[in-house]
């Protein structure tokens, strides 16, 4: 589709969503030196003489370039299961061009030079924006805070201690303090893991006819209700991670109401399906938070309409085939994303009239943007970085491997969806088109 | 006449089972426990046990069962961690059928294992007990006495007691009691009962005495000892003061006959008296289980033979 050309980029005739300028109209977008050069109907008169490559966006939307706020790489430790490389493949592949990688490699990164290695590793193999989390606790231990001021300085987006949650309430309340003082969000993993031990999937009926034991919604949301307290005592910024149960929601809406400096975010995974859904003992239905119940996907849905939930993340988890053949008590949890998030989210949200295509935006690029404090992300206004997603909205397919990802543990292999990334430019240049 | 009515390679769980098919397997264990003799209709055959959990009664009774009806018996006790793998044991199983083997009776510590098996092996799979998601011979077993005594299972009051959270063979029971008619009531501390228990169409009684009244049977189960050490139990004598079945409570029920899936711990679900009273069928299930297990192994070794 692309056209060789100079430094420039011309979009045209897509029709451009971004909330940030009120715009939903078709138009033409122009990007110079990787940033947004500027938007308006019929560039190509004006910039016929110059040398741009040009792109025919018709019948497609043009938004600014999706942010994926929860991703896991694996690199360094298990890059069998993924790479820097193969992850940003993988989300470009689904017209993502922002992830912000999750710091519980092997070893986590936990420190400045990890996060050194991770930056200069992205910046060579990724074709996407790869921003760090840092890890909040030495080794993600939770006992001793990491060095929070020199991984801001290396880089870091946020801190977590992601896969795990900080349990201890001192230490949590600390990590907030630090995190405030250095200008990041802090994101928790909310589960009280005596509540959870051993489970694999939700308490319910259906863990209850397959003779799983339960992870109660209360192990996630006395979590939840514990951050709120302590983002009100410390006014730091807190973020829930992977939001499932209908209480959380619902902590998180009056929380909100309440002026607190609180956001959260909810997966594909969970909008999608609950724990009915599970396919008999397949691994790759056991994620953590589990597939909830049936009453907190529709929490879920009505925390992503009312805006009590601001960003889809995927929480793409990679694992082999090896690991996910393990009886469901044994195999680990997760399940990869970065490929079908924004076809789950056009079939399961839009075209359900749960988002209208504004909103989508929001969630899943302005708003992570918000919350992680990236000016030049999330919308399309002059000067903006040169990250665009190209959706065409028309477009059935049925989600089958092969995968960009390494790893294919996905719920939804053989679903069919509608609506998928046409093209994913970032910086300015074109790394993913159909 | 009862062969056309099962159509299964495979006895995963009763679950998944109609009516009509369990009520075939209880007529065909009839026949066999009135002429508890040589049968051949498994020989040239040979069945493997594949255990992973310790059994004495469930492996004996298969046993003595698979080789009434003439079929080889290989027996092999794998350690768990062996089995840990579902592609391992798969592994295993492939194996063994290559030299031969029809048959495979599987216990295992992990719910589910066998239905991830099950269809990737000729074999026939015959659950005698997967984690806490099903054993259906039990239940089978259970079904077989409580009709033989009662004469039907419709409208029959059930009351089940015990480790509900942890106990395939309630699940196994509350799925084919449910499915030929009988009421059923599961009773235990809040800790032992799983959520959402009552959406399988069952009572959730907290208090024994009152879910005796009017019961028909009484099913008591083993409570695992270990319990008390996770808080699931407060203490064993707590736990009898009120979930242990008695002589004194069964007096208000009247007829009411007590099973037990074995074995017992004597003092802790049940009273000595309790246990060997004039009610109890306990016995009477071992024995029964001999026959219903015939049943079920003839009717997947008639339905090989239909399918070779």
């Amino acid at each position: 589709m692309p056209k060789r050309g100079g430094t420039g980029l011309l979009i045209r005739g897509g029709l451009v969503i971004d909330p940030a300028q009120k715009l939903e109209a078709v138009r033409d977008i122009l990007l110079e030196d990787g940033k947004v050069k500027e938007i308006g109907v019929n560039l190509s008169a004006r910039t016929a003489l110059r040398a741009v490559q040009c792109l025919d966006a018709a019948q497609t939307w043009v938004v600014p370039g999706l942010i994926d706020m929860h991703v896991h790489l694996r690199e360094p430790g298990r890059q069998s299961d993924e790479t820097i490389a193969t992850g940003a493949l993988a989300a470009a592949r689904g017209g993502i061009t922002t992830v912000l990688a999750m710091p519980n490699t092997e070893p986590p990164v936990d420190n400045p030079s990890s996060v050194h290695f991770i930056k200069a590793k992205a910046a060579s193999e990724a074709v996407v924006n790869v921003l760090i989390a840092g890890a909040a606790t030495v080794g993600q231990k939770g006992e001793r805070l990491t060095e929070f001021s020199r991984m801001a300085s290396a880089g870091i987006s946020a801190v977590t201690d992601d896969g795990r949650p900080l349990l201890n309430s001192e230490l949590m309340r600390r990590a907030l303090e630090y995190a405030r003082d250095c200008g990041l969000p802090l994101i928790d993993h909310c589960e009280d893991e005596n509540l959870s031990a051993g489970a694999p999937v939700n308490e319910g009926l259906a863990a209850t006819v397959k003779g799983l034991r339960g992870i109660p919604w209360a192990s996630e949301t006395v979590m939840v209700l514990r951050d709120i307290a302590l983002a009100e005592l410390t006014g730091a910024h807190v973020h829930i991670a992977h939001i499932s149960a209908a209480q959380s929601v619902a902590a998180v809406r009056l929380a909100k109401k309440r002026g607190l400096p609180v956001t959260a975010e909810a997966t594909p995974h969970h909008f999608s399906l609950c724990d009915a859904d599970i396919k008999g003992y397949n691994a790759d239905f056991k994620m953590n938070p589990p597939l909830r119940g049936e009453n907190d996907q529709e929490a879920v849905l009505a925390g992503l309409a009312d805006g009590t939930i601001d960003a889809i993340a995927t929480d793409h988890a990679p694992h082999g085939p090896g690991e996910k053949a393990l009886a469901m008590a044994l195999a680990p949890f997760g399940v990869i994303g970065l490929e079908t998030s924004l076809a789950l989210a056009l079939t399961k949200l839009v075209e359900r009239k749960i988002l209208n295509r504004r909103q989508l935006v929001e969630r899943m690029s302005a708003g992570p943007a918000k919350i992680l404090g990236l000016k030049n992300k999330g919308h399309l206004k002059p000067g903006a970085d040169g990250d665009i997603t190209i959706i065409d909205p028309g477009v059935s397919w049925k989600v089958e491997a092969p995968f960009a990802s390494k790893s294919r543990n996905s719920p939804f292999i053989g679903m069919k969806l509608n609506g998928r990334a046409r093209a994913a430019i970032v910086g300015g240049r074109v790394v993913h088109a159909l | 006449m009862t062969a056309k009515t099962w159509d299964r390679k495979d006895l995963l769980g009763l679950q998944e089972l109609s009516a009509s098919e369990i009520e075939t397997i209880l007529d065909a264990a009839v026949i066999f426990k009135s002429s508890s003799k040589i049968s051949s209709a498994l020989s040239g055959s040979t069945a493997a046990f594949l255990f992973s959990e310790p059994s004495t009664r469930t492996r004996s009774s298969f046993e003595v069962a698979a080789r009434r009806l003439g079929a080889e018996v290989l027996g092999f006790s794998v350690a768990s961690s062996s089995l840990l793998k579902g592609e391992s044991l798969l592994d295993t199983l492939r194996n063994l059928e290559a030299m031969g083997v029809d048959y495979f009776i599987l216990r295992h510590e992990h719910s589910g294992v066998l239905e991830s098996l099950a269809p990737n092996t000729r074999a026939s799979l015959i659950n005698a007990g997967d984690g806490a998601h099903e054993h259906p011979t039990q239940a089978l077993l259970d079904l077989f006495t409580l009709r033989e005594k009662k004469k039907t299972l419709k409208g029959l009051k059930v009351v089940i007691v015990g480790d509900i959270l942890h106990s395939r063979v309630a699940r196994s029971n509350i799925h084919g009691l449910k499915k030929l008619g009988a009421r059923v009531t599961v009773c235990g501390p809040s800790a032992l009962i799983p959520g959402d228990i009552e959406k399988l169409g069952v009572a959730a009684s907290h208090d024994l005495d009152a879910a005796l009244k009017g019961a028909d049977a009484v099913n008591v189960l083993r409570l695992q000892l270990e319990r008390q050490n996770q808080n699931l139990i407060t203490s064993l004598s707590d736990y009898f003061e009120s979930y242990g079945l008695t002589p004194a409570r069964l007096a208000a029920a009247p007829g009411c006959v007590v099973l037990h899936p074995g074995p017992i711990n004597r003092g802790v679900e049940i009273s000595s008296q309790a246990a060997d009273g004039p009610n109890s069928l306990i016995l009477e299930q071992v024995k029964n289980g001999v026959a219903v297990r015939m049943a079920v192994l003839s009717l997947i070794g008639q339905w090989r033979k239909r399918n070779a």
